[in-house]
Parts: structure tokens; sequence; C-alpha cells
């Protein structure tokens, strides 16, 4: 089940802290998507009228950065490098396995809501690739239990 | 190829023009000398080099994205880009090494990776910048290729080489009327994009996502065309080098092969437009860069809605009747016209010499019109002439001529670039004049400061990347009492220009408006209750427009169509002299003219009480210039003005009328009225394009040519004169000037015009403000602004730089007179009316055009307080009753109005929102009072009995039998 959509004012307060800051859209889209865990719809036109751009100015930015969302994401988020580094080192192999023990395609979120499985294209990590992160951890050398008590922390 | 054919002064230059002091360089040993902060591509194209590129159009600021255009510097490491590189004094630029040929073909080599190969089959076949480029870096091969029975990462293959679809593939977007959006063609350089932004204004394009998925999107996610916030301007086509956004007509009929310079016929801003030509076919029209007018920016009427000259219900026969209740009969020119001039012979022998008249176009050329005032001058003998200026911008006349001299606005719309406070009042620039709305847009992004003087809350006050800095959202019909307070605060607060005031105008006068102005009563505070307008904000724009740099201001028919119109443009001069804006570049008093040669029309001498170049009939000397020219008699009594021409057909002794491409009984006031007037005439002959409400009451219908089946001029706001051209044969046989020729001919006068240069020397002879005006300085200079004369041979951009026309500026006291039309218990809201966007007057053009999409009918815009009062949802059927009748329409709820205000357009005639607008106009013009009526609103189930009733009148008074064979 969805929270109810967040309404106009909610977001208007939500972004109003960040109405004179100099280069404000970005902190803004920050903020309503740690209230929210993704970017409402709502918010759009709300954003839009507050910095006076247009919509198709707002989905240039929006669309710009993988990270924002226009659904939430599970509960956990965990990401799996793809770069050169962590793919020289069983990242490709690694991420295969675990898409598949979890029956997802990328950006796919566990029937639980527990864990949504990203691409990421390096964490700076190369040194101890393949590298992964959940959450806001980062994580190196990341081998077959590595992971499996990774998702079994993430509840997935 | 095309290339050759491209006249020199049409090429691209890559990037804008600059202004600055002279930078020399060399460029492939040739040397050339540029304003600073020219880039070098532009340098290299004034020295004739075309460095390749495809991200820069010299429309747009330069981007830098593509990397074609590298070129090597002397003393510089690497290949800079040339577009956004500028000059520097000594710079040594090579174009064309070994080293940047070869980063230029690997370059295109990408680039044609992810392009599909079907030229000979594109719409942009010959006229694609992205097949000259792969030519002009001579591309031989392309070795990055899709691996057999795999995937494959392009954006044109629907599928794959395996046969799985391509998820990078998106179809078409056809949604737009008129141009396409093939995402498969487009190679993301951005021009679509920041043309939308940089000379539209509108902001609805944006590239979505990043690296290999960035796509041209507009608007948001899931939008398409249609559904974004775009405008239809064509700029984005235009400025597209590939057949990724295309006109619809290019693709069904072929790339032109010849153009045709041209003025657009829609709006007062006259943009100059190249009509493209394959075979005698026309194939688009294409905004001009060397359009002083527009400077290559066009809206979506001129750009794409001409289609209504081959519509279907264009008449190209003339036709007659008897009476108004047959059908009409189809019949040869000979008969029409012995038909008409019997029955106006006819009626003047009975009733008069002063029994018949004429209503000249503000739509057709200056010549054509010069033509039938003088139908009534020299051949009817009367001045029974008008025109539809009358119920638009005649208080333009009369107010500016009072106070400054002259009846016209003092400035070129490039002037707009140098302002720095603008004053909109009473006019919608943004749907009205949106050529020059772009212009002003841009010059507001730059930092200069907008305040709107309008009931409702119009697209300039706020919209992306444009704030006003103050709206003064009055009440219908105080704009004088509004303009008077701004000059109470300018004067009381004692920031008037008083070394101009000393200097230009008349000081004496000055001292008794001074004294005027400053009593209390003008105060903000003391008018606030009656404007609505709160003082603080209304003291705030004054300040900033008397102290804020160049003041400039822009009005438009919500000032003129007032019971005060003429009060409220001498209210606006006034101020316009009090801040000393008046004589150089970014000030200026501009009204936004209505109609494509509304200026013209006026200044040709449609009036009935003034000869061309704005002379009144009882000076001797003016006609005894005619009379000798002519060899008639003039009349020295002014003639009847169209509302006095209706009440004398009521009253019985008026009962002939010649109307030119005008369509009063939808668009003048008090359609019942209109209409009782044109059932007492004996005589109506409309000359037009359709059948139009007028045509109901007519006896005679002459087929009339479009502009683009004639030769002529057309005068626009700023007073420029340019030229209209043939682009095809008249459909209707003749051009609209030999229609009134031969009327005239029928009549007994002997005048003899074979070409309207003719006509226009005549003009020149006659007129001392169009004395140096002849067809060969049009077609030298493009264009010229009047007056033309030994004083000033190559015309005035700028009136009344040293000194008014009429000697020293007048001031005039503008006391605040209440309308009579108010609103009470029975009718407690105000009525005011516009214009949309998509539409244009009575909509008999752009109603015949793909247009339709964007407004198929008028709308009631009324506040959300209001239509909660009356239990009325957005989208119910409403019932609009004033004192003068009733309509219904469709409610649409928005807060743009204020409460107590309502909001409607008068394009389409089964609304017939004059039904409504009274009689009462401007107390010195007699300009009707459009913008205020006092009315109810209520529910209702649909149409009114009288809007049922009209249609079947209509019906009936439209039959046209079969052609006799």
């Amino acid at each position: 089940m969805s929270p109810p959509l967040p309404d106009t004012d909610e977001i208007d307060a939500i972004i109003a802290p960040h109405r004179n800051a100099e280069g404000p859209l970005l902190p803004m889209l920050h903020a309503v998507q740690d209230a929210f865990g993704h970017i409402p719809e709502t918010a759009h036109r709300v954003i839009a009228e507050a910095l006076n751009i247009s919509r198709a100015e707002l989905h240039g930015v929006i669309s710009f950065y993988h990270d924002f969302r226009s659904q939430p994401a599970g509960r956990h988020v965990l990401k799996i490098c793809r770069a050169e580094a962590c793919q020289a080192m069983g990242g490709a192999a690694l991420a295969d396995a675990t898409l598949k023990r979890l029956g997802l395609d990328w950006h796919g979120t566990t029937r639980n809501g527990a864990v949504t499985v990203e691409p990421v294209y390096c964490l700076g990590l190369c040194a101890c690739a393949p590298a992964a992160m959940l959450d806001d951890r980062v994580l190196g050398r990341v081998d077959d239990a590595r992971m499996t008590s990774l998702l079994a922390e993430a509840g997935a | 190829m095309k290339d050759f054919i491209i006249p020199v002064r049409e090429r691209d230059m890559g990037t804008p023009a600059r202004s600055g002091a002279p930078v020399t360089l060399t460029i492939d040993g040739v040397p050339v000398t540029v304003p600073e902060g020219t880039s070098v591509m532009r340098a290299a194209a004034e020295a004739g080099i075309q460095v390749p590129k495809l991200c820069a159009t010299d429309s747009v600021e330069a981007f830098g994205s593509c990397r074609l255009c590298v070129v090597e510097i002397e003393g510089r490491r690497g290949t800079p880009a040339s577009c956004t590189t500028p000059v520097a004094e000594g710079m040594e630029v090579r174009t064309g090494s070994d080293r940047v040929r070869k980063i230029r073909r690997g370059v295109m080599e990408l680039y044609i990776s992810d392009h599909p190969l079907d030229c000979l089959t594109c719409a942009a076949n010959g006229d694609c910048e992205l097949q000259d480029m792969a030519g002009m870096v001579g591309l031989r091969d392309v070795r990055y290729a899709a691996p057999e029975g795999a995937g494959l990462a392009n954006h044109f293959e629907a599928r794959n080489t395996s046969g799985a679809a391509n998820p990078e593939w998106l179809p078409k977007d056809d949604s737009n009327p008129y141009f396409t959006y093939d995402p498969s063609k487009c190679i993301v350089c951005s021009r679509c994009v920041r043309a939308c932004e940089e000379v539209q204004g509108t902001f609805a394009l944006t590239i979505e996502g990043r690296g290999f998925d960035s796509r041209v999107s507009a608007g948001g996610a899931g939008d398409d065309f249609l559904t974004s916030d775009c405008v239809s301007c064509g700029a984005c086509v235009q400025a597209c080098p590939t057949a990724t956004l295309q006109e619809k007509s290019v693709i069904e009929l072929g790339t032109p092969d010849r153009s045709v310079v041209t003025t657009c016929a829609y709006c007062g801003v006259g943009c100059s437009f190249k009509a493209e030509m394959n075979g005698d076919e026309l194939v688009r029209m294409v905004p001009y860069k060397h359009g002083k007018a527009n400077r290559g920016h066009s809206c979506v009427k001129g750009r794409f809605a001409y289609g209504y000259a081959h519509h279907q219900d264009r008449i190209l026969k003339p036709m007659i009747r008897e009476r108004i209740d047959q059908p009409w009969r189809e019949v040869e020119w000979d008969e029409a016209l012995s038909f008409a001039a019997a029955r106006l012979r006819g009626i003047q022998a009975r009733h008069g010499r002063k029994s018949v008249g004429v209503i000249t176009s503000s739509r057709c050329t200056n010549e054509e019109t010069y033509l039938v005032q003088k139908l009534a001058r020299a051949v009817f003998g009367n001045n029974n002439t008008d025109t539809c200026a009358r119920v638009c911008h005649s208080p333009t006349g009369y107010g500016l001529g009072q106070t400054f001299g002259t009846s016209a606005g003092t400035q070129d719309f490039d002037s707009v670039e140098q302002t720095d406070v603008v004053i909109v009042i009473g006019a919608n620039p943004t749907d009205g004049h949106p050529v020059f709305a772009s212009r002003l847009k841009k010059r507001l992004r730059a930092g200069a400061k907008l305040i709107v003087i309008d009931p409702r809350r119009i697209d300039l006050v706020k919209s992306p990347h444009v704030q006003a800095a103050h709206h003064l959202p009055l009440r219908p019909g105080t704009n004088v009492a509004v303009v008077s307070a701004m000059a109470h605060v300018i004067v009381t607060e004692g920031l008037m220009d008083e070394a101009f005031i000393r200097t230009r105008c008349d000081w004496d006068e000055f001292q008794h408006y001074a004294e005027f102005i400053s009593d209390p009563r003008h105060s903000p505070e003391a008018t606030e209750m009656l404007t609505g307008v709160p003082a603080a904000s209304l003291r705030e724009a004054a300040r900033l427009f008397a102290t804020g740099g160049n003041g400039a201001i822009y009005y438009g028919l919500g000032v003129t169509e007032h019971s005060q119109g003429s009060t409220t443009v001498m209210g606006i001069a006034n101020l316009a002299m009090l801040t000393g804006n008046i004589g150089r570049p970014g000030v200026g008093v501009n009204p936004l003219r209505g109609q494509n040669n509304v200026q013209g029309a006026c200044d040709m001498g449609s009036f009935p009480h003034e000869l061309p170049g704005y002379r009144h009939v009882k000076g001797a000397e003016v006609r005894a210039v005619y009379e000798q020219l002519w060899g008639v008699e003039i009349d020295p009594e002014p003639g009847l003005r169209i509302p006095n021409m209706l009440d004398a057909a009521v009253d019985g002794t008026f009962k002939g009328l010649y109307c030119q491409g005008e369509d009063i009984l939808q668009s003048d006031p008090d359609t019942k009225h209109v209409a009782a007037g044109l059932a007492a005439m004996d005589c109506v002959i409309v000359h037009d394009l359709f059948l139009n409400e007028t045509a109901n009451y007519a006896h005679v219908f002459l087929p009339g040519s479009t502009f683009l089946e004639k030769d002529g001029t057309f005068t626009n706001a700023e007073r420029r004169i340019n030229r209209v051209r043939r682009v095809i044969p008249p459909r209707n046989g003749y051009a609209d000037w030999e229609i009134t020729q031969m009327l005239a001919k029928a009549m007994g006068a002997d005048w003899g015009y074979t070409h309207p240069a003719q006509i226009m020397e005549e003009i020149a002879l006659t007129t001392p403000s169009f004395a140096g005006v002849d067809y060969a300085l049009l077609e030298e200079k493009g264009s010229v602004q009047w007056p033309v004369n030994d004083a000033a041979p190559e015309g005035t951009p700028l009136m009344h730089v040293d000194g008014f026309v009429r000697g020293k500026g007048r001031f005039i006291v503008t006391e605040y007179v209440a309308t009579d039309e108010r609103s009470g218990p029975r009718f407690p809201l105000l009525l005011t009316t516009g214009r949309i966007l998509s539409q244009y007057n009575v909509g008999a053009q752009t109603r015949r055009t793909d247009n339709v999409i964007w407004h198929a009918e008028d709308v009631l815009e009324i506040h959300p307080h209001d239509a909660e009062l009356r239990g009325v949802a957005d989208g119910d059927w409403v019932r609009l009753v004033s004192r003068s009748g009733e309509t219904s329409l469709r409610a649409k709820i928005t807060d743009r109005v204020s409460p107590g205000v309502v909001y409607t357009t008068f394009h389409h005639p089964d609304t017939q929102a004059n039904v409504i607008t009274t009689d009462y106009s401007d107390w010195a013009t007699n300009c009707p009072e459009y913008k205020v009526t006092a009315v109810q609103v209520s529910l209702s189930n649909g149409p009114s009995e009288w809007q049922e009733d009209y249609a079947a009148q209509a019906a009936q008074a439209r039959r046209i039998l079969p052609a006799a064979e």
C-alpha cells in the first residue's frame, strides 16, 4: 500500500528553506526526494512555479540525474558497480547471480518491497573491487557470501 | 546544389552579430575586421569562409557541442571550437588543416553512425545541414555497424539486426497540426531547445536524460508537442538542421525551390516572411531574417495559418441577389459590377449624394485602401468613408495627434532592445502580438523591469523566466484614474524630468497640468477604492517607471476601446513626457496595432474627416490637391462614421454600403443594432474572401484576394511600410485594387491604374509624409518608416527626436469620468474581451485553418469565487446577459481574472460576444467601449434562442443557387 500523495502545502513547506538559495533547484529536489523517497508528480508544478521555470526545464533536470526517482524504491537500495575494474574482478557475474537469485531485472524491487537493485558506474572503490553500496554504505570485495548476508540484512 | 542559390545576405553566419570595438584578425591568410566579441566562426563567415558546423546557427548563442567547427589558432594549444571562441586582435586562424579535417571526419562519422541513411526519401533531402556537412567534410565511409544477429546501439532502427524491438527507438510525434518531430533523425544539437528559449522565450523544450539517452523532449514526462507548453511559433522547426522537426507541408509537397519575400497579413507587428514555392505551389512560410519588424521570428499564425487561401469556403465567383431573403446567384464580373453600380447610382438619385458610403479594410493594402476612400470622395462625391480602426485605435490617432502631433507610435520594434522599464497597459502581447512579445521577453530576461496594468493576469505577469515587477489589476474602465494616479505620484514626488519638460514641452501648459494632477483626488490612495489597485504598489510602479532608466510604454485595445479611450492615450503621452521618455531608442509610446494594416488604413485617409496623411477635409488647400488631380469637387464637410452610417440606415437616410474586407456584423459592438442597420439598406456590397456574417445582409458579393495573391504595401505598428508581393495568382481572378477600380469604372470613373506602384506614386505625390516612398526605394531598403520625405529620405525610425512634430509637446488634463456602463444588482459583473494566440480577430481566416485545434470555441473566463456563487463548474454552459443582449458559451474557471470580472474572446460567430457589448463609445472618436460591459452570468443548457435564430438566419442567407448552365 502506498502512502497518500503529498499535497501542495506539504511540498511548499519542504522547498521553502531553499527558495532564496543560489541554484535552488537541486537542493529542492533532494529535499523532496528525502521526504518522500521519490519526486512525486504533484511536486513538479509547485517547484516549477516557485522557481518560475517551465515544466520542460524541470523535466530536463530531473531526468538528467538517475538518482531522482518518479516512483518510491524499496526499503533498501542495493547498487552494484558495473564499471570496468569491478567487471574485471567478477562484478558482472556477481550482479547476474544476485539478480537471478532475487528474480529481478535492473531497477526492480523485490515483491516484499525490501530491496531495489540498481546498477552504478564506479563507486571509487576500484582497489577493492567488486564493489556495491547498500543504502548509504559502500562495500568492497563483495563476493557471493557477502552478498547473501547483505541481502539477508536487508530482508530480501 | 542549393548553397549556390542562397544569396549572400541569407547565409547562416553561425553565431549572432555583436557590436563592439573593431578587432582585426586573419583567417586562412585573409584579414578581416569584426566587432569585439564576435566568434571566430562568424568572423570567418564575414571573410567568406564557411567553417563546418551543426549545433551553431546565428539565431541563437553558440553552444559548442558538435565539435565540427574546430579550427587551429596560432599560439594556442588544441583545436578550439570556432563558435565559442571570441576573436582577438592579431589572431591567426587556420580553418582547414589536415588535423582539423581529420577530426571533423571522425566527428561526422560518429554522427552518421546513429542516423538513418534514407536521404533520398527524406523530407529534408536537399535542405539538410547534416547532409551538407557530411559532404563538406568529405565523409566517405562509416566504420561503425551493428553486429549481425545481435543488439545494436542506435536510435533510428525500430528493430535491431536480430529482429528484437529497439528500446532506444521512438515513434514520430505527429501531434502538432503543422510539423512533426521524428526522434530517429535527431542529432541532439539542442538548436530547437535553444531557439525555444532564446528566440521564442517559451521554454517548452528540453533535453531529457543524459549521454546516449539524451533526447529532445517537449514538456514534461509523457507530454507530446501538443500537450506541452509549445505555442507552435516554428522557431524550433526553423532551427533544426535535419528532418527531425519538419513542416508537414514540406513532407507533403517537397522542398521549395524559390521564394518571394512578403509581409504577413495578421497582426500589426507586420512580420516579413519568405513565401517558399515549389513550382507555383506555396510550400511554406518562413520568417525572413532581414525583416526589420520580426528579425527572423514568427508566430503560429503567420508561419502556419495561411491555409485559408485554399479553404473550400472561399468564394471565387461574384454573386448578387435582389433581396437578402433570396439565395445568392453566381454571375460574371460584368453583371455583378453593373448591378452594384446601378443600385448605388439609383440610391443616390433617390436619396441624395450622401446616402451611400464605404468601409475600408485594415487587412487590405495601402493602395487598395486609398482607392476605396477615393471611390467615396471622387466617385460617390461624399466623405462617407470609415474603417475598422474606428473600433480599435482611433483614440490613438486622436490622443497622440493632440499631444505629440502625429497619429502613430514613436519607435521601431528594435527599440525594445534598449529599454529598461516597460509598461504594458491594456495589451496582451504574448497572444495578440506574439513576435513583439518574444522580443520583449528577451529584453526582460536580460534584466529590464516590467509593469503590467491589466485586469487579467496575462502571461507576461508571470511565465518562465519573466516576472512583472508590478501587476496593477485595475477594474475595467478605470484606466484614466490609474494613469493619472501614476502621473500624480511622479509630479508630487518630484520625479519628473524637468529639463526635458522645459525644453521640449509647453511649460505653461505643464504648469496647468501639474496643478491639476497634483490635486489629492488623483492620488493612488484616493482612487484605490475606485480602481481596485493597491495604492502602495501603484506608487512603487510609478517610481520605478520614473527612475528606472529608459522607460517605454506599450499599449493595446485595452486602452482605446473605452468611453475614455482618447483620454487614456493622452494620459500615457503625459507620462512619457513627464519622465522625458520620448525621442531616443528604448523609450516612447507604442500602440500595438491590432490588424496588419490598421496604421496604413488610417494613413490613407479612411476617416470621414481626413484626407490621406491626417489632413482635415475642411482645409481648402488640401482639398485642392486632390480636386486638381482627380478633377472632381471634394465635399468640405466630414462624412459619416460607421456608427453614424448604421444610425442613418435605421433612420432611412443611408441606403448603400461598399464594405471591403471587414465583418462589421461580428466585429462591431451591439450586433443587433448593426444587423438592423444593414437590413435597412438597399444595397450592401461585401468584398471579402468568405461569406462573412455581414454578407448575410448583402446584395452583392465580390470575391476578394488574399495577401498571397496581390502586390502592394502594408504599414505596421511602427509606421513601417513593408512590401506585399504576389506569390500566387488571385484565385478569384483579380486583386482587390482591380476590383475597386472596376466598380469605380462601372460607376463612370476613368481610372486607369495597371499596377499598385502607380497608386503609390499618386499617394506619394499628394501626401507629404509619404513623399519619398516608391516601390524602387522599398525594393532597395526592404522597408521604410514614414515620414519619408526630403528631410528623411530613408524614413524615420524614431519620431520626435529633436522636437515634437507639433512643436512643443502638449500636456492635456485627463479628468476621469466613469463610464455610464456600470455594474449593479442586475448586472453585477464586468465583461472585458480580448484575443487569443491561435485566433485572429473575427476568426474568418484562422477558424479556417488547423489553428482551431488550440481554440475551437470562445469560452468565458470567470473567477472561482464568482463561479461558486452561481453554481458554475468548469466547462458548464453559461448564459451571459447584458443590457444589450445575451449569448451562451462554456465557462472556464480561472483566477487569471479578478473577482467581479469576466473575460471572453470574439473569434467565433456562433458565440457573437458582441451581442453583449453596448453602444457606448469613446467621447472623441466613437471607438466602442468593448472592454467594459456590465453582465450577469447564470447556468444554461446550451445556445440561447438568439444564437439559434441567428444560425438559422445565417444558413438561410448563405444559400447559393447552382450556377446556370
